[in-house]
C-alpha cells in the first residue's frame, strides 16, 4: 500500500512492475506481508504434509456442489471480514489519535489513509457482505425449494471463482503496488488517469469487474433456479419467505449489475484508451458517473438487505413455534421495496444541485420505501405475539437487528428529505447511518442465518453461549461505535478526514474507539465459536443428527445435515407454506416413500477454478500493463471454454440401491422423534393428532 | 441485564442528543441553516413518535411471549389479522404521508439556489475549488482570496460555485447547506448570516489526499468591517495573473491564506470555459 513511482513506458515484460512497488519499508504493511507470506506458506506445507491436495480438489476445487460452494463463499467472506475489519480499527485509532496533542496527526499519511478507507468500503460490501449472502442463500435455497442442485452448476463454480479473483486482486495490491485512494464509489473526475495516475484505481477496476461479473452470473443462476427448480407443488405463494427474498434480491442484482459493469467498462477505455466518458473536459461528464454508479449502488444495499430480511423472517418464525404473521404482506411488501429500490438513487447527491422538483421526487420515493419496511418490521414483531419465544443466539441476532435497524431506518428517512441531506450530507451522520442498516439490518441477518444454518451446512450446531455473547458485543459496540459519530455529523464533521482539527471532537473519537474493541471482541468470539464447536463436533450437545434441530418448518430440514450430495432422497409434493411442518403432523416426514427414483447429477469439472482463476493473470496484466499476460490469458480462457463446450461427460446417475443405502440410515436417525407440536397438541385447532393418516388433509 | 444496559445506553445517546443545541448543524448561525437544522429536528422527532413504541415492543415482546413463561394466548396457527395488518402499513404510511409533505414543501423553501429576500443588496462571491484550496473571486470588487472569504451579517450572499480539478462541496456547516463544486458548471447557494463571528468552511467531498487541509475561514463582518477586510485585500501587493493562476492550480496541502488585490472581472468565466470550451460557456 504504498505511493509508487509512476513508470511511464512500461517495460516489455515487467509493464510497470519494479521492486520499488513493494513495501518492503513501510512500517504498517511490511509486517503484514511477512506474515501473510509466511502463513501462507505453512498451510500449503500443512495441507502437503497431510496430502490434502487431492481430497481438496476432488471435493472442493471442483464441486459443482452448491452447499460446498456456499461454504467456500462463506470462508472467503470471513477472511476477508477480518481483512475489511482491520481497516476499521486502523481508521478509529488512526482518527482518534489524529485529534490528539501527543500523537498530532495520527500515525498514517493522507496517502496510506485514503487507500484504507477505500479498500474498507470495497471488502466490505463486494468481499464480505456479498459473499456471505451469496454463500448462505448458495448452501440453503436450493434446500428450500427442494432442488438437486442450482440450474447452471458450473456457472455456479465459475461465480465463485470471479469472485475469488477480485478477492486476491484486492489482496495483492496490498503487497504490490497500492489500492485506490478515492473512495469505495471512485468519483470521477478524482478516479481518471488525470488524478489518480497510479495503479491503485486499476486494481479497484479489476477486482470489481471481475467479481461483479460473478454476481451477475450468480443472479442469472439463482432466478432461473427458483422460477424452474421448484418442487412439484411449490407455487410462488407457498415459497419460504428466504427463498422469496433471494428471489427478489438477484433479480435487482440482474438488473443493476450490468450497469455496474458498464460504467466501469466505461472508466476502463477513460483511463487505458484516453476516451472521455467521465473527464472534466472534452465533453466527458462526471455526473453521468455519479448517476450510474449509484443507479448501481442504491438497488445494491437493498440486493444485500432483502435476503436478510428472508432470515430473519425464516428464524422469528422457527423460535417463535408460530407460523410466520403476515406471509402475503410480507411479499408484497418485498415486492414493493424492489421495485422502488430503482427509484431512489438520487438521494446520494441531492448536493449536485439538480433542483428542487428532482430533488423533491427522489427524497419522496426514498421515504415511501420506508412503508414497506415498515411492514415487515411489524410483521416480524407480531410472529413473535402469541408465540413461544425461544431467545437462541439466533434469535438474540433478531433482536439486536430489529432495535437496530429500526434506529437506522429513521436516520435514512432523515436523509432523504433534500433540506436536512444538504446539511448532513457527506457529514460522519452519513457513514453512521449506513453502517446502522447495512450492520444493524444485513449483517446481524446473515449472523441469525447463518447461526441458524449452520447445523444444515455442516451437520454441528454453534455454541449458544459464545453466540450471545457475540451478538451482545456487536450490538453495545456498534452504537459506542457509531452513536458519537452521529452526534461529531451533526456538529458538521466530515467523513473521510485523514486528521481532525477539532479538539471538541476528541471524545467522540476515543468512545467510537471502544465500540470498534467491543465489535472486535465479537467477530474474536464468532470465529472462536465456529473454531470451537467445529473441533467438539462429535459431542451430543454439537452434532445434529436428525437434519432438524430446531424443529423447523421449512423444507431444507427435510434432510440431513450436512445434506446427502443429491440433498433429498425423494421430493415431496407441496402442499404447504410450511411443508416440513404439515409433513410431521400428518406423520409423513422422515418416512421411507414406497420406491426412491435414480437421481440425475451433475459431475465436477475442473473449468469453474480453472477458468475462473485464469482471469487472475488477465486481470493482474491489465493493472500494470503486462500486454502479454493479459493475451496469454485470455488465449488461454478461450481455449479452456472450447475445450469445454467439447466435452460431452457432464452428468451421472446415482443409482437406486445408493439412495437406499445412504437415505436408510438417516431416516433411521430420525425414528421414534417427537415434535414440539405434539407436546403442545392442545393449542393447534386447525390441527388435531387424530388427522395422523388423514389424507383428505393434504388434497388441497 | 441485557435490557437495563440497552436502556442506560439509549438515555446515554438521548442526552448526548438534547446536548445537541451546542453541536453546529442546530446551533446555526444561517437564515436557511437554522430552518434545516430546525426540520432535522422535527423530523427526527416525528419518527421518534413511532420508532420508540417500535423499539419498546420488540423488546417487550420477546420477553412476554417467552416459551418459558407459557402464556395460553400461544397460537402456533394463527397467522393473519386484518386489524394488526391495516395498523402495520397504516402507521407506516401516515408517518411518510406527513414526511412527505415536509419535504415536498422544505425543497422548494430551502432549495440552496432560491434567493434570499432581504433589502440589502446581494453580494455575489465566486468559488472555486482547487486541489486542495478555496479561491474565492469577488468580481464586483475584483479582489481574489484564497482559503478565507468575509462577507456582511445579514446581507444575501449568493455563491458561485465550479471547480479547478475534482469534486468537492462548498460548505460551512453552520450557516447553511452545502452544493457540489464540479469543473465546467456553474452551482450555487445562497447564504444570509444573521450573526457576525468566523466560521467553519469546509470541502465536504472527498477530493483526494489534501481534502482534510481543505478548509477555509468565513468572516462574517459588520459593514464597516468588511470594507475595512476589502481594504486589507486591496491592499496585497500580489495580483492574481496567469501565472499566479498556474501556480494555484500546482497541488498543495493546508494552504495559507493569500490575498490578490487585483483580478480579471472574466476570471471565473474563464475558468468555466477551459473545460466546456467557449461555445457553451457564453450564453
Amino acid at each position: 500500500m504504498v505511493q509508487t513511482d509512476l513508470i511511464k513506458d512500461p517495460h516489455v515484460l515487467t509493464g510497470k512492475l519494479h521492486w520499488g512497488v513493494i513495501p518492503f519499508h513501510d512500517p504498517v504493511v511490511a509486517p503484514v506481508m511477512f506474515a501473510a507470506i509466511f502463513g501462507g506458506l505453512l498451510l500449503v506445507a500443512f495441507i502437503t504434509y497431510k496430502k490434502l491436495w487431492g481430497y481438496l480438489w476432488d471435493e472442493w476445487f471442483t464441486s459443482v456442489d452448491h452447499k460446498k460452494i456456499g461454504i467456500m463463499y462463506c470462508i472467503v467472506a470471513l477472511v476477508m471480514l477480518v481483512r475489511g475489519f482491520s481497516d476499521a480499527i486502523m481508521m478509529r485509532t488512526h482518527q482518534a489519535l489524529s485529534t490528539s496533542d501527543t500523537f498530532g496527526e495520527g500515525f498514517l499519511p493522507p496517502e496510506h489513509y485514503d487507500q484504507i478507507f477505500t479498500a474498507h468500503g470495497v471488502i466490505m460490501i463486494f468481499f464480505v457482505a456479498t459473499p456471505l449472502m451469496i454463500g448462505i442463500m448458495n448452501v440453503i435455497m436450493p434446500l428450500q425449494i427442494g432442488a438437486r442442485d442450482v440450474a447452471f452448476p458450473f456457472l455456479n463454480s465459475l461465480s465463485f471463482y470471479l469472485f475469488l479473483v477480485g478477492a486476491l486482486l484486492i489482496n495483492i495490491s496490498l503487497f504490490v503496488g497500492e489500492f485506490a485512494a478515492v473512495g469505495w464509489l471512485a468519483y470521477t473526475p478524482l478516479s481518471g488517469i488525470e488524478y489518480s495516475p497510479g495503479v491503485g484505481v486499476d486494481y479497484w477496476i479489476w477486482a470489481l469487474q471481475i467479481s461483479g461479473i460473478g454476481t451477475t452470473l450468480t443472479a442469472v443462476n439463482f432466478v432461473a433456479t427458483i422460477l424452474k427448480m421448484r418442487a412439484p407443488g411449490m407455487s410462488m405463494m407457498k415459497m419460504p419467505v428466504f427463498t422469496w427474498t433471494t428471489f427478489c434480491a438477484n433479480i435487482i442484482a440482474l438488473v443493476i449489475f450490468p450497469i455496474l459493469t458498464v460504467a466501469i467498462a466505461q472508466l476502463t477505455l477513460d483511463r487505458y484508451l484516453d476516451f472521455n466518458f467521465f473527464t472534466n473536459d472534452d465533453g466527458g461528464n462526471q455526473m453521468m458517473w455519479v448517476n450510474l454508479i449509484w443507479a448501481w449502488g442504491h438497488p445494491e444495499v437493498y440486493f444485500l438487505v432483502l435476503p436478510a430480511f428472508g432470515m430473519i423472517s425464516e428464524v422469528t418464525a422457527t423460535f417463535s413455534r408460530k407460523r410466520l404473521f403476515g406471509y402475503v404482506s410480507l411479499i408484497w411488501a418485498t415486492i414493493a421495496i424492489t421495485i422502488l429500490s430503482f427509484l431512489v438513487w438520487l438521494h446520494h447527491f441531492f448536493t449536485m444541485g439538480s433542483g428542487a422538483s428532482v430533488n423533491a421526487f427522489f427524497g419522496i420515493m426514498t421515504m415511501i420505501i420506508g412503508i414497506p419496511t415498515g411492514v415487515k418490521l411489524y410483521n416480524w414483531i407480531f410472529t413473535m405475539y402469541k408465540g413461544r419465544v425461544e431467545l437462541t443466539a439466533s434469535m438474540w441476532w433478531v433482536i439486536a437487528m430489529l432495535i437496530t435497524f429500526t434506529v437506522g431506518g429513521m436516520t435514512g428517512v432523515m436523509l432523504s428529505i433534500p433540506a436536512n441531506d444538504f446539511m448532513l450530507h457527506n457529514s460522519m451522520f452519513v457513514p453512521a447511518h449506513f453502517h446502522n442498516v447495512i450492520i444493524g439490518g444485513a449483517v446481524y441477518g446473515y449472523f441469525a442465518g447463518f447461526t441458524y444454518w449452520f447445523p444444515k451446512a455442516t451437520g454441528v450446531k454453534l455454541n449458544e453461549t459464545l453466540g450471545k455473547w457475540s451478538v451482545a458485543l456487536w450490538f453495545f459496540g456498534y452504537f459506542f461505535a457509531w452513536v458519537p459519530l452521529y452526534i461529531t455529523g451533526f456538529d458538521g464533521m466530515t467523513r473521510r478526514l485523514q486528521y481532525i482539527d477539532n479538539p471538541e471532537w476528541q471524545a467522540y473519537m476515543y468512545i467510537a474507539l471502544i465500540g470498534v474493541a467491543l465489535i472486535a471482541a465479537g467477530i474474536g468470539t464468532q470465529v472462536f465459536n465456529i473454531a470451537w464447536s467445529l473441533y467438539n463436533r462429535n459431542k451430543p450437545e454439537y452434532k445434529d443428527e436428525t437434519g432438524d434441530p430446531w424443529d423447523a418448518h421449512t423444507l431444507e430440514w427435510y434432510t440431513s445435515s450436512p445434506p446427502q450430495f443429491y440433498n433429498f432422497g425423494d421430493v415431496p409434493y407441496i402442499t404447504d407454506r410450511d411443508q416440513l411442518l404439515v409433513m410431521k403432523q400428518q406423520g409423513t416426514a422422515y418416512k421411507r416413500p414406497e420406491k426412491y427414483d435414480r437421481i440425475h447429477m451433475p459431475k465436477n469439472t475442473w473449468a469453474g477454478p480453472v477458468l475462473g482463476l485464469l482471469t487472475l493473470p488477465m486481470g493482474f496484466g491489465f493493472v500494470w500493463h503486462i500486454w502479454w499476460m493479459v493475451i496469454a490469458s485470455v488465449a488461454a480462457i478461450f481455449a479452456c471454454w472450447v475445450k469445454l463446450n467439447f466435452e460431452r461427460d457432464k452428468d451421472y446417475y446415482v443409482e437406486v440401491p445408493e439412495v437406499e443405502a445412504i437415505e436408510g440410515g438417516f431416516l433411521k436417525s430420525n425414528e421414534g422423534r417427537s415434535y414440539y407440536f405434539e407436546k403442545n397438541a392442545k393449542y393447534y385447532k386447525k390441527w388435531k393428532p387424530s388427522d395422523q393418516n388423514d389424507s383428505t388433509v393434504v388434497a388441497k | 441485564m441485557k435490557k437495563k444496559l440497552f436502556q442506560s445506553t439509549m438515555l446515554l445517546s438521548l442526552a448526548l442528543l438534547l446536548s445537541g443545541c451546542e453541536l453546529a448543524l442546530f446551533d446555526s448561525s444561517g437564515v436557511t441553516g437554522k430552518q434545516m437544522g430546525d426540520t432535522i429536528l422535527l423530523t427526527m422527532g416525528l419518527m421518534l413518535i413511532v420508532v420508540i413504541p417500535t423499539i419498546l415492543m420488540t423488546i417487550w415482546i420477546p420477553f412476554k411471549y417467552h416459551a418459558s413463561k407459557k402464556d395460553e394466548s400461544y397460537d402456533p396457527e394463527w397467522e393473519h389479522s386484518s386489524k394488526i395488518e391495516f395498523f402495520a402499513w397504516g402507521v407506516p404510511i401516515v408517518i411518510i404521508v406527513v414526511l412527505a409533505t415536509i419535504t415536498y414543501i422544505t425543497s422548494y423553501s430551502l432549495d440552496p439556489r432560491k434567493e434570499l429576500v432581504s433589502d440589502k443588496k446581494p453580494l455575489t462571491i465566486q468559488v472555486v475549488a482547487m486541489d486542495w484550496k478555496w479561491l474565492f473571486l469577488f468580481p464586483e470588487e475584483k479582489i481574489a482570496v484564497v482559503n478565507e472569504v468575509a462577507f456582511p451579517v445579514d446581507t444575501p450572499v449568493k455563491f458561485l460555485v465550479t471547480s479547478q480539478s475534482t469534486m468537492n462541496s462548498f460548505f460551512i456547516p453552520k450557516l447553511g447547506g452545502q452544493i457540489y463544486a464540479m469543473a465546467g458548471m456553474e452551482n450555487r447557494i445562497n447564504i444570509m448570516a444573521n450573526e457576525i463571528g468566523e466560521y467553519r468552511g469546509i470541502s465536504a467531498n472527498y477530493s483526494g489526499f489534501g481534502f482534510a487541509g481543505m478548509r477555509f475561514k468565513a468572516k462574517v463582518t459588520s459593514e464597516e468591517d468588511f470594507e475595512k477586510w476589502l481594504e486589507g485585500v486591496k491592499a496585497s501587493d500580489q495580483v492574481l495573473t496567469g501565472a499566479e493562476y498556474d501556480r494555484l492550480i500546482e497541488k498543495t496541502r493546508d494552504h495559507k491564506v493569500e490575498y490578490f488585490s487585483s483580478i480579471d472581472p472574466l476570471q471565473f468565466k474563464n475558468i468555466i470555459e477551459s473545460f466546456t470550451g467557449a461555445q457553451n460557456g457564453s450564453n
